[in-house]
């Protein structure tokens, strides 16, 4: 044997533990074994530079996750023992789960299908195995969330066929094309977007709402589930600096190239958040904090010292993003106002905030809500009093990019809105912003697929040209059951019939009725 | 004497997910139901992947292989990812309890350096197979749709790098954590006679595109062979070497291995028992295959159990591959 006198350092050893066990092949063309490596146009010149962004190896990551586990799974086993659904703040809170179990579960899912490909694409194997981990946590999360909401679908409505619904109803294809366009990119740019731009500058704003929702709102076994995922989260966003820094730092041809990658997936989470945003301002009962606090501390400020450290790369901040901070005073109001209009065809409910939650949301957006946005809620909150709850029957036009219906106003002109259109190949198109018109232009080909959800319906391809078939057999929406109007819904009464045991029971119904 | 505690009973206005209640009835549903069944999308994908425009994102058609209905495979084992760490952690206890009881009474340094080298040129190159058998499961997780079949791969992706970090350690022991012996041993596997036919079988296989073909070639056909070969047999030789302490290293993957049977026997027999058309494709395989997994361990065997070892674990093979109407060439003893 050699003689080698030094122990190995702990960064030595897991190297020998992870990336020597490969080797560079003769018998096969590495071309061959890593056909999808090149054709993005990244150059990587010495994948041994790669820094592992963590080192667990696998005796280590099975311990401390089955240990998270069992700790995780106790919680919600005594959740559902003592029907812990009783003990939220009040049963609309129910709805923000609806929207993740619809919206994002299914991403934690094709995040695993991603990552496990990933795992396998790149040359590099510290990557590779970095990607893996992330591949099987993904898995974790997809299913303990199933788990965490199964005792909630027992009780609440709309619950109960997310993964069917993800692939079919028409808000869900904002997330849906959101995680297609990632998984279809080449690996770089899968990690760039998923990595980088969504695990590390944006995830605080899926994270924090949701999960911090859940803490406030007494749902244990959500809150739990986000204690649980958080450690596996900080391993998530280690590797999504990492490869960031490490693509950039393998060539300057590179810089281009995720210049855009950044500029275009910035933009695309941006508006997939702002789904989240209306969750985080109207959802939750009891609030965590307003979108717009949450936008300037974790995108501003965080993401702002990010992009200050990146600079030496030749990296700026996203284009567009002095849109994307203006925004942060609408666009919760905005999404809300449109699927108020569109809730016959939701899974989950909406309803015109209470005053006390109105006069919240004067207090921090003091200069929109009030002007921009209390007189609609006052108009149709009027209108349903006198028994005209308003639904908008005319389906939406959408963005053909992010796939949000156009309904975003322009900076610096919240009565206008933003609406940009152009021709390709004989056809329009159609997007919310400048942004998404970019993106379009530059990759039109892979654009013009989009499966928009009004276009098919009216395409007759959705089982039917009426809302209401293509809602109850192509969706899966009970009519009548998970979807119109909160107030007066099965959802309303059951919850009305659990509080009808306790006090507050009255004061319950008044203020719901005052609603 | 029992204890009754009085508790608030509620009424659920459903058992599970209407996704689990298709498939087996507006009932209680296990957790390895609600963590395995129609998770993936399915259909109205938004792009074709850049990186394969013939199929769509999840496309079904990624393998010859046909199934109306690729959740007929399941995991025997119920393994769901919480199931799964839950058991992993108690294997790794056990390795854990025999690599320190090793290490702190020096077993393996203690041994003749002749035998150290058998241990260093024979076992510890296994490391890199075990690479490609994670890179080829990894692979499979990512083109799978269904989701019974694709958490296997990903779990067993997993297993390969840990067996491949277990087989390190025994090396990281042997040269006091310096790499040396790594070092040795990596040279053995680029450039000794003896494994170049393996290491040509595992690049091989790592150019495989059909997903099914790959989960046969790497875990059903490979490591039927090669499992057998040797964590029973070459282990029953090193003991004869002296070595058998080496055997308290192993026991992981022993152990892993008759778990891993579980399953690839329960994928198999699904997939062959469907149509005379699968049936036909994967005997294919088989034929193509199957003798060359033989033929790079042969080198193996023979400088070590003896060929007849070998010629035995084939037969067991054909035995196995028997029961699901497939041909191979072992000859049964």
């Amino acid at each position: 044997m050699a003689v080698k006198s030094k122990k190995l350092n702990l960064k030595d050893k897991y190297q020998y533990l992870t990336r020597d066990m490969a080797w560079e092949p003769t018998y096969q063309k590495k071309k061959d074994i890593f056909p999808d490596e090149d054709f993005e146009g990244i150059k990587i010149t010495d994948w041994s530079q790669w820094e592992d962004p963590f080192r667990l190896t696998m005796d280590a990551y099975w311990k401390y996750q089955a240990e998270k586990e069992k700790k995780l799974y106790a919680i919600f086993d005594a959740f559902a023992q003592n029907n812990g659904h009783q003990n939220i703040s009040d049963a609309r809170y129910v709805n923000a789960l609806k929207l993740f179990l619809t919206g994002v579960s299914p991403l934690e899912h094709a995040a695993f299908q991603g990552y496990a490909k990933v795992g396998r694409q790149f040359s590099g194997a510290g990557a590779r195995v970095a990607c893996q981990m992330q591949a099987i946590d993904e898995l974790r999360h997809s299913q303990t969330q199933q788990h965490a909401m199964s005792h909630y679908n027992k009780h609440f409505n709309g619950l109960h066929d997310a993964a069917y619904m993800h692939d079919r109803v028409w808000f869900l294809s904002v997330p849906k094309s959101f995680f297609d366009d990632a998984r279809s990119a080449g690996p770089f740019e899968f990690l760039t977007a998923i990595s980088f731009s969504f695990e590390y500058v944006l995830t605080n704003l899926l994270f924090v709402p949701f999960m911090s929702g859940a803490a406030y709102n007494g749902d244990m076994a959500t809150v739990t589930f986000g204690f649980s995922a958080q450690s596996d989260e900080a391993r998530h966003m280690t590797l999504g600096l990492e490869v960031i820094k490490f693509i950039l730092e393998q060539h300057e041809d590179n810089v281009p190239i995720v210049q855009r990658w950044i500029d275009k997936w910035f933009w695309r989470g941006f508006r997939l958040l702002s789904l989240v945003s209306m969750m985080m301002d109207y959802m939750l009962p009891n609030k965590v904090m307003s979108w717009s606090e949450a936008w300037e501390v974790y995108y501003e400020q965080n993401g702002g010292a990010l992009f200050k450290d990146l600079e030496r790369y030749g990296i700026r901040p996203p284009k567009y993003q002095d849109v994307a901070n203006d925004a942060k005073h609408h666009i919760s109001h905005q999404l809300w106002g449109t699927f108020y209009q569109y809730s016959q065809a939701t899974n989950f409910h909406t309803w015109i905030p209470g005053k006390d939650e109105m006069d919240w949301m004067s207090e921090k957006y003091p200069e929109t809500f009030d002007k921009y946005y209390r007189p609609r809620y006052e108009h149709w909150a009027k209108e349903h009093a006198e028994g005209r709850r308003f639904y908008n029957n005319t389906l939406p036009q959408l963005c053909q990019v992010c796939q949000v219906p156009t309904l975003f106003t322009e900076m610096g002109e919240p009565t206008k809105l933003s609406h940009r259109q152009m021709k390709y190949e004989g056809e329009r198109y159609h997007f919310c912003s400048e942004a998404c018109c970019d993106i379009f232009k530059h990759e039109p080909e892979k654009y013009v697929q989009a499966w928009l959800p009004v276009h098919q319906i009216y395409q007759g391809n959705c089982e039917g040209g009426d809302v209401e078939t293509v809602v109850q057999k192509y969706y899966h929406i009970n009519i009548g059951e998970d979807n119109f109007e909160y107030v007066g819904s099965p959802d309303h009464k059951r919850w009305l019939s659990i509080k009808g045991k306790s006090s507050d029971d009255k004061t319950e119904r008044a203020k719901r009725d005052a609603a | 004497m029992s204890i009754e505690i009085k508790t608030n009973s509620v009424e659920p206005i459903r058992q599970t997910y209407g996704h689990i209640a298709r498939r087996f009835g507006d009932k209680p549903a296990s957790r390895y139901q609600e963590a395995s069944y129609d998770l993936e999308a399915k259909t109205n994908f938004h792009y074709r992947p850049l990186w394969d425009s013939k199929h769509t994102l999840n496309d079904p058609t990624r393998t010859a292989i046909r199934m109306e209905d690729w959740y007929a495979v399941t995991d025997p084992r119920q393994f769901y990812y919480g199931a799964y760490v839950g058991n992993r952690a108690k294997m790794q206890e056990a390795a854990e309890t025999s690599f320190g009881f090793c290490e702190k009474r020096n077993l393996l340094t203690r041994l003749p350096e002749a035998t150290q080298k058998q241990i260093l040129r024979l076992l510890v190159p296994l490391r890199h197979v075990e690479l490609g058998a994670n890179m080829n499961n990894s692979k499979i997780a990512g083109d799978v749709n269904a989701t019974t079949v694709s958490q296997m791969h990903i779990y067993t992706a997993m297993d390969r790098l840990g067996i491949g970090q277990y087989l390190s350690r025994i090396a990281l022991m042997l040269d006091g954590s310096t790499g040396a012996a790594l070092d040795e041993s990596k040279g053995y596997w680029i450039d000794d006679d003896l494994w170049q036919p393996m290491r040509k079988l595992v690049e091989d296989t790592l150019v495989v595109d059909d997903w099914f073909e790959l989960t046969l070639v790497q875990n059903v056909l490979m490591d039927g062979l090669l499992f057998p070969l040797v964590y029973e047999k070459m282990d029953q030789w090193l003991g004869e070497q002296d070595a058998e302490d080496v055997s308290m290293l192993t026991e992981f993957m022993r152990d892993w291995y008759k778990e891993s049977l579980r399953w690839t026997n329960a994928m198999i027999k699904v997939v062959v028992a469907e149509s005379e058309a699968n049936l036909e494709q994967v005997q294919a395989w088989v034929d193509q295959w199957e003798p060359q997994a033989y033929n790079a361990l042969k080198p193996l065997a023979e400088a070590s159990t003896g060929i007849e070892a070998l010629d035995e674990i084939r037969a067991q093979l054909s035995t196995r591959l028997k029961k699901f109407q497939l041909q191979s060439q072992g000859v049964s003893a």
